[in-house]
């Protein structure tokens, strides 16, 4: 992990950025206006992110960042260098599924997928934050991520179910 | 988005230093001016990467509290002295965009974002803040969301922050530095009213750095309190939004020092004095908070479209120094 | 037909694909040789491009193409979808001229290696336009309206009975506009294409589609090709509700940038495209008159409807059609005019028409109720249909009774007092409403394939689309159920165009097509081998009839002697056989066996209203449906739920508006266009009644995936006027409205 100064040369149409992604550094020469979200989808085959908006409205975008979740959309690449960055991909090990993930499936949390990689790392992350005191809680602080199949009570429910089985 | 430098500073002498460079901008947490970026409104040509300087401090003792430019939205309102003793930033923080906004956004950027008027946001729209004499669409299109206080007939925006409502209902002051040198502006003086130059929001200098914001202790901060009115439940920008601190002296409550301010309204956090001195010297009762709400929204210059926003100020001041009143007693 | 496959509440099949990031939707397709497409679009309403200049962005880093009208090949017109010869709603496709019909119009397209590079050209071309005023507002413009051409079948005028002689008699009127905006449909995946032309003249798309074979059918016509010159592959949508049911331009544009530049294309739309570009439901001003005696009998009903019509396209919101078939009133009018705007061709939005006009039949139901002082049930009862009271026919199955019964003893609907404003919870007025859902389903064609294997596993195929409705998962225990195996070894593959055809999975009748196709197929496959075992000496089935012959587990067995068996698995590799297949086919079918199909339910909703600021704030939501048979009730309650929280942003939140001097949308975003989020979502309870339907197809399934939108919009403003005694008839409830 390299901590030297980065800097772009003269309206430079590529900077060198090193993304340390789910555990596995990338070396990749990247146009300084790619955001992270893209440089996940288009430059590293990571297509489980999701773009939903492209403007922070919406989360479809979110990852963790230090272990913090974000809009991805909303970041240029060249800034997270030096940074660990999780992305859905990155949640279940080897053949296990992440227990909020098994609790999507068991819930239907979820139906056309499109916003449920978001809707996971940002429930990661607001279990980690402990924001699950109570079922409005958990509302209020999954508010960033958008979901228009309605897929919010299931959601909800599942996100419940592993904040009980955490802890218990 | 037109490419651009870009340059990861370590210090704040070296940001200024490439600040001073024609077409130059910070770059702190980003969300903004992404954005900006995006819609074509900012092509910066260099962006100064300021996320390694040590500005994230955030410092809270006696004589009040200091938060670094780069201080996180979400930690800030995390901060458990902060919220027992300063509950209107914490809520109001809480309250504005969404949990990963927050986790990436700064306080000096919050600050620093730029109105959600869509005719500005919009280039392809005629805004005299974008280009000063283009003209306003805002006027004959649909305003509801915009000023009903400070407006110019070349811009009616508002700003959007929720932060900034609280920092003016505390008194706090903007720490930077710039080609003015070190400076300390207090947070009422920092946004300009739009005029005929709706182009220049801010007292700052092109390049001039925030380094920093105090917030001086204040016996009314502690009874304190953000309320914000919009019709999503979450994740929106506020119709209209209040915050209110009160010293109240016990056992009567009355109040000795106030501070009330409309967010919503404005080109700026609206600071109501008539609405404090309606409750200054007299025990908080539903009367004087009654008194303060009629007040508050006194001068209203409503437009044509956004009328709502008048009573709706009302009632949110009402609300607010109710709440206030509860949580005392 | 029993087993342990239809009815059960099977986790989705393709959920871990879906958790795990693992599904791959349209723009994320791995092609060679990739390049990026974006748009231009117009920035005025109305008027002509008087210029056009592509210099500085052919001359931009990275640019490959630059595409307007000055250089577009030539497209033709269109065949319309609305009438169901052809693939599209918008039928005048751009780039082909320099008349601007609708702000957002497509007037450039350029390619470039990156996309960033391409979005930054595309600021690039300079357009200069001679605008005229445009007409945008669907209110100002009525006196102009036409009545359009019938759309899906429904034409624009119909009477039954004398409505205007009946009306004389009746005690008590309603009569009242009821007004619904723009919305659109915004689902979480933005439309994209990739095009990619491989040799031989063959294209390939990876589209968002809810018709891969409407898709392929559409570029076939668009760009003059055989249909076995395209195929279109989408095997995850990322959320459509109707907006992904018809071919729009970009697609065409996709292929026509990478003919000319030899390279796979692939265009994303933008957020802020996504409002002007892929249609969007029309704005209704909608005139309802109910006459009824004072028992609370209809005697007659008018329905009136003034919604958009445009220039590049063809569809109406048939928001009257609901009147039609909903009450046992024998005259009825219903009349539908369009009034032609410079817009964009509006287009079918979650329950097209039912949404819109469930809003207005059933809020001046209420208001109907409430001036005879009955209960708002007992209304609905008072003028229930028995058989269909348009065509006299009988229903194919009707549960709508048990729907408000249980609905109402589930909802606690008795301890509602009826006054508005009596119910209150400290600074919150309560108020309860409710509704009637109704949506018919589509009888549409569809085609499938099954395949048993050797491994004794089934693989069963059609070219439909799961949009999140569970299609994946529906189809894979329908087929399990007729072949006799278990879900666990049949795999149901979807989103090809190289599959058995399908009809658009759009007009909820994805299961009522696609399952009895699938069924039949399954069937015939395992006719196939049972055929192969009775008449095989070897086999311990040999010899008897297959009506003999049951299956379970993947195994064939006599029926009076189950210890008789033999696996699909050895029946095949006895036979040197790696497969055995079989199609199954079903045309339309609009009135199976001469009786009327339609879903029903009824919705219950308990808002609070902060009277002081005018919010509205859903408490509970609670719909009670009936969808004919439940093949699986996990997937079909996610279905009703997002179906009401669809009609929760429909009342309370959306609108999309459009500037009355430049005509263009105001906040083509997700900051301006509110969504329901968490927050503004109660637990939403949905349960169906369990109902037999023989005639509708061999599932008895008539379809899940809009009727849980249908009468929530006016469930909650029947509750916002109980809680304030304030009756709002515009949509979205603002704090405007409830503050005025």
């Amino acid at each position: 992990m390299t901590t030297a100064d980065v800097s772009g040369d003269a309206l430079s149409s590529s900077v060198e950025v090193s993304l340390r992604v789910n555990g596995v550094d990338h070396s990749l020469r990247l146009d300084p206006r790619v955001t992270l979200l893209d440089a996940l989808r288009d430059y590293l085959g990571l297509t489980g992110t999701k773009m939903g908006c492209d403007r922070g409205e919406c989360g479809a975008c979110t990852v963790l960042i230090d272990g913090r979740r974000v809009n991805s959309c909303l970041t240029f690449a060249f800034m997270q260098q030096g940074h660990e960055i999780t992305t859905i991909e990155g949640l279940a090990s080897d053949d296990e599924l992440h227990s909020v993930q098994a609790a999507f499936i068991e819930c239907d949390a979820f139906q056309c997928g499109y916003c449920t990689p978001g809707q996971i790392m940002s429930a990661v992350a607001l279990l980690n934050e402990g924001h699950t005191t109570s079922t409005d809680e958990i509302r209020e602080w999954m508010s960033g991520n958008i979901c228009r199949c309605g897929a919010y009570p299931n959601i909800v429910q599942a996100i419940e179910q592993v904040a009980r089985s955490t802890a218990s | 988005m037109k490419t651009f430098n870009y340059a990861r500073v370590r210090s704040v002498d070296s940001a200024l230093a490439e600040a001073a460079k024609p077409g130059a901008t910070f770059l702190a947490g980003g969300t903004e001016l992404a954005n900006w970026m995006k819609d074509g409104i900012a092509s910066p040509t260099e962006l100064i990467d300021i996320n390694e300087l040590s500005l994230s401090e955030i410092l809270v003792h006696a004589h009040g509290v200091r938060l670094g430019a780069l201080s996180r939205m979400s930690d800030v309102a995390a901060h458990p002295a902060l919220r027992s003793a300063y509950p209107v930033l914490c809520e109001a923080l809480e309250l504005g965009a969404s949990p990963q906004i927050r986790n990436m956004g700064t306080i000096a950027g919050n600050l620093l974002q730029r109105t959600r008027c869509p005719y500005f946001r919009e280039t392809s729209y005629p805004c005299n803040k974008r280009h000063p004499g283009a003209g306003c669409a805002a006027l004959s299109g649909e305003h509801r969301m915009h000023a009903i206080f400070g407006a110019s007939d070349s811009c009616i925006a508002v700003h959007p922050s929720d932060l900034a409502v609280a920092l003016f209902a505390l008194d706090a002051v903007v720490h930077s530095r710039g080609p003015r040198g070190e400076r300390v502006i207090p947070i009422a003086d920092l946004y300009t009213p739009p005029g005929h130059t709706p182009d220049r929001e801010t007292d700052l200098d092109h390049g001039e750095l925030i380094l920093g914001v105090v917030i001086p202790a204040a016996p009314f901060a502690a009874q304190s309190h953000y309320f914000k009115v919009r019709e999503r439940q979450s994740y929106e920008f506020a119709l209209v939004s209040v915050a209110a601190s009160l010293e109240l002296e016990e056992p009567s409550q009355t109040v000795r020092s106030a501070r009330v301010v409309l967010g919503g309204v404005a080109y700026k956090p609206w600071r109501v004095r008539a609405a404090e001195e309606a409750l200054l010297d007299k025990p908080l009762t539903d009367s004087t908070i009654a008194a303060a709400g009629a007040a508050a929204i006194q001068g209203a210059q409503p437009l044509r479209d956004n009328a709502i926003k008048v009573p709706v100020a009302e009632c949110a001041v009402v609300r607010a120094l109710t709440t206030i009143g509860e949580r005392a007693s | 037909m029993t087993s342990a496959a239809i009815g059960a509440p099977l986790d989705r099949v393709e959920g871990r694909l879906k958790v795990t990031g693992a599904a791959t939707y349209a723009a994320e397709f791995a092609v060679p040789g990739l390049a990026h497409a974006a748009l231009v679009q117009s920035t005025i309403a109305r008027g002509r491009i008087t210029r056009l200049d592509t210099t500085d962005a052919e001359a931009a880093p990275g640019v490959v193409d630059v595409i307007s009208h000055l250089n577009a090949p030539r497209l033709p017109r269109l065949k319309p979808a609305a009438t169901l010869e052809g693939s599209a709603f918008q039928t005048v496709l751009p780039l082909q001229d320099e008349v601007i019909h609708h702000a957002g119009q497509h007037v450039a397209l350029v390619v470039a290696e990156t996309l960033e590079q391409a979005r930054h050209a595309a600021g690039l071309v300079k357009v200069e336009y001679a605008a005229e005023q445009p007409r945008t507002q669907l209110e100002a413009h009525r006196a102009a309206a036409y009545a359009p051409q019938p759309v899906f079948g429904m034409p624009p005028d119909y009477v039954r009975g004398d409505p205007w002689q009946a009306q004389a008699g009746a005690e008590v009127r309603v009569e009242q506009t009821y007004t619904t905006p723009i919305e659109h449909h915004n689902p979480m995946e933005p439309h994209a294409a990739i095009a990619a032309w491989e040799a031989g003249d063959k294209l390939v798309v990876y589209d968002t589609t809810q018709g891969v074979h409407m898709t392929r059918a559409g570029l076939a016509e668009a760009l003059g090709l055989r249909l076995n010159q395209v195929r279109v592959i989408c095997p995850f949508v990322g959320g459509a509700f109707g907006a992904k049911d018809s071919l729009w331009p970009y697609t065409i544009l996709a292929a026509v940038a990478a003919r000319r530049t030899g390279r796979p294309v692939k265009l994303v739309l933008t957020r802020a495209e996504m409002f002007t570009s892929v249609g969007y439901r029309s704005p209704t001003v909608q005139d309802v008159k109910l006459a009824a005696r004072r028992d609370g009998t209809l005697c007659a009903t008018v329905h009136h409807c003034a919604a958009v019509g445009s220039e590049v396209g063809e569809f109406a919101e048939t928001a009257p059609e609901v009147t039609q078939v909903l009450y046992a009133c024998p005259n009825v009018e219903t009349r539908l005019r369009l009034t032609g705007l410079d817009v964009g061709v509006s287009s079918t939005m979650r329950a097209p028409g039912e949404a819109s006009g469930s809003f207005a039949l059933e809020s001046a139901m209420d208001e109907l109720a409430d001036a005879l002082g009955m209960d708002p049930i007992e209304l609905r009862l008072r003028n229930y249909a028995e058989t269909d009271p348009d065509t006299g026919k009988p229903w194919s199955s009707k549960a709508l009774r048990a729907c408000y019964a249980e609905g109402a003893e589930r909802f606690g609907w008795s301890r509602r007092t009826a006054q508005p404003r009596s119910m209150r919870d400290g600074r919150w007025l309560v108020g309860w409403g409710m509704a009637t859902a109704s949506y018919p389903s589509v009888g549409a064609p569809g085609a499938a394939t099954a395949v048993i294997r050797a491994d004794g596993r089934a693989v069963v195929r059609s070219g439909t689309a799961d949009l999140g409705t569970g299609q994946y998962t529906v189809m894979t225990q329908v087929a399990a159920d007729a072949l006799g195996l278990p879900p666990e070894r049949v795999t149901f593959e979807l989103g090809d165009s190289e599959q058995p055809y399908a009809f658009v999975a759009g007009g909820s009748s994805g299961v009522r097509s696609v399952g009895p196709a699938v069924r039949l197929a399954a069937e015939a496959a395992r006719a196939k081998v049972i055929d192969l075992a009775t008449h095989d000496e070897l086999s311990p089935l040999a010899g008897y009839g297959p009506a003999a012959i049951g299956v379970e587990g993947g195994e064939l067995f006599l029926e009076h002697a189950p210890t008789q068996r033999e696996s699909y698995a050895a029946i095949l590799v006895r036979h040197g056989l790696d497969q055995v297949t079989a199609d199954g086919r079903v045309d339309w079918v609009s009135t199976p066996d001469d009786h009327r199909v339609n879903a029903f339910g009824a919705q219950f909703i308990e808002v609070r209203v902060d009277p002081e600021l005018g919010l509205v704030r859903v408490q509970r939501a609670l719909g009670v449906f009936d969808i004919g048979r439940v093949i699986n009730p996990k997937t079909a309650r996610s279905q009703a739920i997002g179906g009401i929280v669809m009609g929760i942003g429909m009342a309370l939140l959306e609108r999309t508006a459009l500037h009355p001097e430049f005509g263009k949308v105001v906040s083509p975003n997700l900051a301006g266009y509110l969504l329901p989020v968490h927050a503004d979502v109660p637990a939403i309870e949905a349960y169906f009644v369990d109902v037999d339907d023989p005639y509708v197809n061999s599932l008895g399934a008539k379809g899940a995936g809009e009727i849980g939108i249908t009468g929530v919009a006016a469930a909650i403003a029947n509750a916002v006027y109980h809680a304030t005694g304030r009756r709002v008839r515009r949509l979205p409830i603002t704090p405007e409205t409830l503050l005025s």
